[in-house]
């Protein structure tokens, strides 16, 4: 199935921010956002992953098979690394957590509480936690922050792997990953400024 | 969703959970009461059941800030919401976790504290009756405040007085059960009326902090 937008319309604060994006993303497939700081991407992103809905615009294949990675990691400081990812894996209604743990070398921190663990390596955790949910669809906003060159090349290990198996992969990202995959520019959907409509704010 | 429970429980319980904090503010309002009233046995009966209500529901409220305000920080309700798992039921979920770590405790230690108030023989049974049927519903109100304002800085102040209007119902009948209970009355209408207040807010309030939650996390 592909995801799909159409004359997306996202808003942040009531306010929109990107107008008329429209991409398609079929399985196997890679599509990389690109655009300045504060252009809307993330506010893209959380349109996408169902978290707000879009202003105007269309969304295809959304939904129940997005699997969301934000900025913050979501993982509790108190638990382990595995305890941590079984959360994850139950809520997701998965029992496997080997193969993420392996993806992303943390078998040896299994153990670690995850407020012990290095920016990095919370990281990977978070990233780990992708692998566990069994969704085709991953969005990823930034997800290489704080990763050093070689967990880079562990993540985009993990993604292409992803893809082989015929999943699909939205991320925005400023590095090259080496993806086989597209790239979408943004910077053209900017909002332009709102003219006085009938939108009314009171029943936002 | 059992998953998530567990998860609340073993959080509240590890270092730094805030398990405990509840019951410590309890007792330290219930042993404190004595001695601003002064050495009057019969006074302290008198006002022990309204005085055992309150310092349980200060107590509920000290702990309402964290049944949400740690996920969204963290970011792990922008994931939960993302998850196979409905909104209504995660906020029932982050309640049911409140009441076992806050109100069932409150609950189990209450007879306990009944004694250094002097409370009246058949007082205790009653007291703890209304408790366990008056907490749940204070954690559920507890929920909605907090998904009023999460992701609010500070947003604590603005909670405590959002969520306290709709504690008082449950507050005056609860005591009044605990009071009749002590003095030998009879309890059933505001019994009655506690257990009402707590089956209604069960059952209609986690949709509405499913809603307030989701226009939060926007």
């Amino acid at each position: 199935m592909i995801l799909q937008a159409d004359n997306l319309t996202v808003t942040r604060g009531g306010i929109p921010v990107l107008e008329g994006v429209g991409f398609a993303l079929p399985p196997g497939r890679a599509l990389v956002l690109r655009g300045p700081n504060g252009i809307g991407k993330t506010t893209l992103l959380r349109t996408v992953a169902g978290l707000q809905p879009p202003l105007k615009g269309t969304l295809t294949g959304a939904g129940e098979r997005v699997a969301y990675a934000a900025h913050a990691d979501g993982q509790k400081a108190t638990l382990s690394v595995e305890e941590n990812l079984r959360f994850w894996a139950s809520v997701f209604g998965q029992a496997e957590i080997a193969p993420a743990l392996a993806a992303y070398q943390l078998d040896g921190l299994r153990t670690r509480a995850a407020g012990q663990l290095s920016a990095g390596q919370k990281r990977r955790l978070g990233l780990a936690r992708l692998m566990v949910t069994a969704r085709p669809v991953w969005v990823l906003d930034e997800p290489t922050v704080s990763l050093d060159r070689e967990a880079v090349a562990m993540f985009a290990e993990a993604v292409r792997a992803h893809l082989a198996g015929g999943g699909s992969a939205l991320i925005a990202t400023h590095i090259e990953l080496g993806l086989d995959g597209d790239a979408l520019d943004v910077t053209p959907f900017r909002a332009r400024p709102a003219a006085a409509d009938d939108f009314d704010e009171v029943f936002l | 969703m059992i998953a998530l429970l567990k998860r609340d429980l073993a959080l509240a319980i590890r270092a730094g959970g805030g398990f405990g904090l509840g019951l410590a503010f309890f007792l330290i309002v219930v042993t404190l009461v004595p001695f601003g009233v002064g050495p009057q046995s019969e006074l302290l009966a008198r006002i022990a059941p309204g005085i055992l209500w309150l310092g349980a529901l200060l107590a509920c409220l000290l702990s309402l800030d964290r049944i949400l305000a740690l996920d969204w920080e963290d970011g792990s309700l922008d994931l939960l919401a993302t998850a196979p798992l409905p909104m209504e039921g995660i906020v029932s979920i982050k309640a049911l976790a409140h009441w076992l770590t806050t109100g069932l405790p409150l609950v189990l230690a209450a007879p306990v504290f009944g004694v250094l108030l002097n409370l009246a023989g058949p007082g205790f049974f009653w007291l703890t009756l209304s408790l366990a049927i008056g907490t749940p519903a204070l954690s559920v109100i507890g929920t909605f405040g907090a998904a009023l304002t999460v992701g609010l800085k500070r947003g604590g102040l603005l909670m405590s007085l959002l969520v306290l209007p709709l504690y008082v119902p449950t507050l005056i009948f609860g005591a009044e059960v605990a009071r009749r209970g002590a003095e030998g009355m009879a309890v059933e209408t505001p019994l009655m009326m506690l257990a009402g207040i707590t089956l209604a807010v069960i059952a209609l309030l986690p949709f509405a902090s499913a809603a307030v939650l989701r226009v939060n996390l926007r």
